[in-house]
């Protein structure tokens, strides 16, 4: 055993690798990704690793490495889940023969996410065991432990850590990787793998009659424990467990949920010692609840009184304002601080040179009362641009987009998605629109990579998740396959080609589908590409502030004139844009 | 009370924050100390307003609540103004003596301060500005600034400067090296000009 300091995230993919775990699918989302860009980096790797094209995909090919008998983990952000519900919901009744562990890691405050939905939920609606982490050790180990547990009870086990796991640091005891390289094997059983309803009835009875054997487990492995202390008691989950032992007074019991299902009677026979009980966890009320069954006649304080909120992640701070309002007087207060006022915020930004920039830029001309459903992405910062007018999940631009089209909608309706949100779950809808003949345009912001989430490769950028080359997939292809015949592939930083393709697409009937191409920037740079930076002639700038609306961070005012700053990628379209011809290759002196 | 002695870094993303908290924790693994941290990851980076929480000693969570923290390092004058209020009552701020001003003050007009101004609003403070570009830039490389900071804020924490340069060895690139050890002292001799009374650059 070692000591490190590692990312919540190494941990977990540390953990995995102690188990060992043979087989790794994932699709990248924030907070989950580093955990198989971790995987997929060593140096020396016998277990299988892949970024999948989507989360059911994803799920789907690991519950059949399980079934053959490996280890398998699965790696989504919580609305990934959403996605994987389906396998997730009937994987329960078939169950697993190596371990199956699905890391579901949740966002409370939605710091990069569309929603602050609880991964718990759907543990306790699929009926498996879910483990829910308060500390980086705790996320390691479960981690390192899921998938015996999977096994002892032949069912998937969800593994939800939080963003304040994943992104939080902390000095970890790490073991040594175990020996992985474990070959699979399929063995027929078709009662077990073909649940049609003769089989599927009784695979539900089976995992029903599971639940008071995992119950009473995760009591036994001290995943669920108590101490009683006194007549008040505090109970938590997850992170917020952390942040009530940093101000848990020394004469209030305490009970740490860290795996559910919860054991009732084992939680009933502690809050029936209390005269008082507040229940302390991040989104959904799902240990209270439990409490709240067993509680009788002790009080009881959470959410549904209102002392704890529904929404928003908790700190230190905030658990111990909950619990001088409960009557708990934590062992240490906080002042009160405020901000200092009238700030000019610093939201994130697209980067200077990014290439969706342009494209946002150019439909805002050429359509100036467009309407722009937009995707998860990059590209939602588009926002600050004007072009983004919706998002509400994955590849829901294009079909928000035929929607109000068909709705009688008569302005020009112009998509943007992503290549890998495009891949994702785009298609379907294209292939939708077209079959159903909305009038629509899609622009594909083709920068080859899932840029958003750190990088990771997908089908349209040549490698696999361990740099194996393979063919990229042509979106062109795809298009054309869906049955557009309006597709037409453009370089974003040229402006010019830019708005004659939208133009042109603006007078063509149905379906139109735009792919703007061009490597991310920062992918760009890190291949070595050079392009030489720009400068403006301050004597030639008129300061009519056009190329500072484009919103490059590169372009600032100083003195009224635009000034490019050493940020400049050199993409040149600041150049197409200043009227005045200002902009010119910078030279050197 | 919880014992840590806590740190919070501010800056914008792209500056090296990251890389800085992972020196500060690998310092506590050289000393045997327990440590916390956490850190904006992810998209928010862009460009974006970023924070690094390090809690030396930390046992619990990671975070840091408002006017508790000991010390505060800003890689930007801007960001040291919107966090100040986590400072606690006679801690540190070693703040970089730059700011750069966000895009969208250009594209929307927004008021911005003067760095005069952000200064006078951070005067009450027991401040030490380092001028990490220039000293960088001395070093031998732009992107040392982080260890500049480190260095200059390596007074005012419970670790060791051994421990400091130990886990920036640690760390970053063998052929950096040199660059980063110059640049850890010149900080340190910036930090060492404030602790003899001076506000520094």
């Amino acid at each position: 055993m070692t000591k490190q300091y590692l990312l919540g995230n190494e941990a977990i993919a540390k953990g995995c690798l102690e188990s060992p775990v043979h087989f790794v699918t994932g699709y990248p989302g924030t907070p989950s990704s580093e955990v198989i860009d971790i995987l997929r980096s060593l140096p020396e790797r016998d277990l299988y690793v892949e970024w999948s094209v989507n989360e059911k995909v994803a799920l789907e090919n690991a519950l059949a490495a399980a079934w053959c008998g490996l280890r398998a983990l699965c790696t989504m952000k919580h609305v990934g889940l959403n996605v994987a519900a389906d396998p997730l919901m009937t994987s329960a009744y078939t169950g697993v023969t190596g371990g199956l562990v699905i890391m579901s890691a949740d966002d409370p405050f939605a710091h990069s996410s569309q929603n602050e939905q609880d991964s718990r939920c759907y543990a306790l609606f699929s009926r498996v065991p879910c483990l829910d982490p308060s500390t980086i050790q705790e996320a390691h180990d479960m981690a390192r432990d899921a998938f015996a547990l999977s096994e002892q009870f032949s069912i998937p086990v969800i593994f939800r850590p939080t963003t304040r796991i994943c992104h939080s640091k902390g000095d970890t005891l790490v073991g040594s990787p175990g020996t992985s390289g474990k070959k699979g094997e399929f063995h027929k059983n078709p009662q077990q793998y073909v649940v049609i309803p003769a089989h599927t009835r009784v695979l539900h009875r089976i995992l029903n009659q599971k639940q008071p054997h995992i119950k009473k487990a995760l009591v036994e492995k001290g995943y669920n424990k108590a101490v009683v202390r006194g007549p008040v008691a505090v109970v938590a989950s997850g992170i917020a467990a952390a942040y009530v032992q940093e101000v848990l007074p020394a004469n209030v019991s305490f009970m740490k949920i860290g795996a559910y299902p919860i054991d009732e009677e084992w939680l009933a026979e502690f809050v029936r010692q209390h005269e008082k009980v507040l229940v302390v966890e991040e989104l959904h009320p799902v240990v209270e609840e439990a409490v709240r069954q067993v509680a009788g006649c002790v009080a009881v304080h959470g959410k549904k009184d209102g002392m704890v909120p529904f929404e928003g992640e908790l700190s230190t701070v905030a658990v111990a304002r909950i619990m001088l309002a409960c009557g708990i007087p934590p062992s240490r207060v906080f002042p009160d601080s405020a901000p200092a006022g009238n700030l000019p915020p610093r939201p994130p930004i697209l980067c200077a040179g990014c290439p969706h920039r342009p494209v946002f830029f150019a439909m805002r001309k050429v359509f100036r009362d467009g309407i722009f459903p937009s995707d998860i992405g990059c590209y939602t910062l588009g926002l600050q641009l004007g072009a983004v007018d919706t998002t509400i999940c994955m590849g829901a631009s294009v079909t928000i987009a035929s929607g109000i089209a068909h709705s009688g909608e008569e302005r020009d309706i112009v998509a943007t998605i992503g290549d890998s949100t495009f891949l994702h779950t785009g298609i379907p809808g294209l292939l939708n629109a077209v079959y159903n003949g909305a009038r629509i345009i899609l622009v594909i912001l083709d920068n080859r990579i899932t840029a958003m989430t750190g990088h990771q490769p997908n089908p349209s950028t040549g490698v696999t998740a361990c740099g194996v080359p393979t063919p990229p997939v042509s979106l062109e292809a795809i298009c054309r396959a869906c049955g557009v015949t309006y597709v037409e592939t453009v370089d974003p930083y040229d402006l010019v080609s830019l708005h004659a393709v939208l133009k042109e697409a603006r007078e063509r009937p149905g379906v139109k589908v735009i792919i703007a191409r061009q490597p991310c920037v920062i992918t760009a740079r890190r291949a070595g590409v050079r392009r030489g930076r720009f400068q403006v002639d301050a004597d030639t700038c008129t300061a009519c502030g056009l190329c500072i609306k484009f919103g490059c961070p590169a372009i600032e005012k100083v003195n009224e004139k635009a000034f490019i700053n050493d940020q400049c990628s050199g993409c040149g379209v600041c150049v197409q844009i200043c009227p005045a011809g200002a902009i010119g290759k910078e030279v050197k002196r | 009370m919880s014992g840590s002695f806590d740190i919070l870094m501010v800056g914008i993303g792209g500056q090296g924050i990251i890389l800085a908290s992972n020196i500060l924790g690998e310092a506590c693994l050289i000393e045997g100390r327990s440590v916390r941290g956490a850190e904006t990851h992810g998209m928010a980076q862009r460009g974006g307003s970023v924070e690094g929480h390090i809690r030396i000693d930390g046992k619990f969570g990671p975070l840091i609540a408002p006017g508790t923290a000991h010390m505060m390092i800003a890689f930007d004058m801007l960001e040291g103004l919107r966090y100040a209020h986590f400072l606690a009552p006679g801690g540190h701020m070693v703040v970089n003596s730059h700011m750069v001003i966000p895009t969208s003050v250009f594209m929307q007009g927004a008021a911005v301060p003067a760095e005069e101004e952000v200064l006078e609003r951070l005067g009450g403070l027991s401040l030490c500005l380092v001028d990490a570009d220039a000293l960088a830039a001395e070093a031998g490389s732009p992107l040392s600034q982080n260890v500049v900071m480190i260095g200059a804020a390596s007074w005012f924490m419970p670790c060791a400067p051994e421990s400091l340069l130990g886990a920036v060895e640690r760390l970053v690139p063998k052929k950096t090296m040199e660059i980063n050890r110059k640049a850890f002292e010149l900080g340190r001799a910036a930090g060492e000009r404030c602790r003899e009374g001076s506000r520094g650059a």
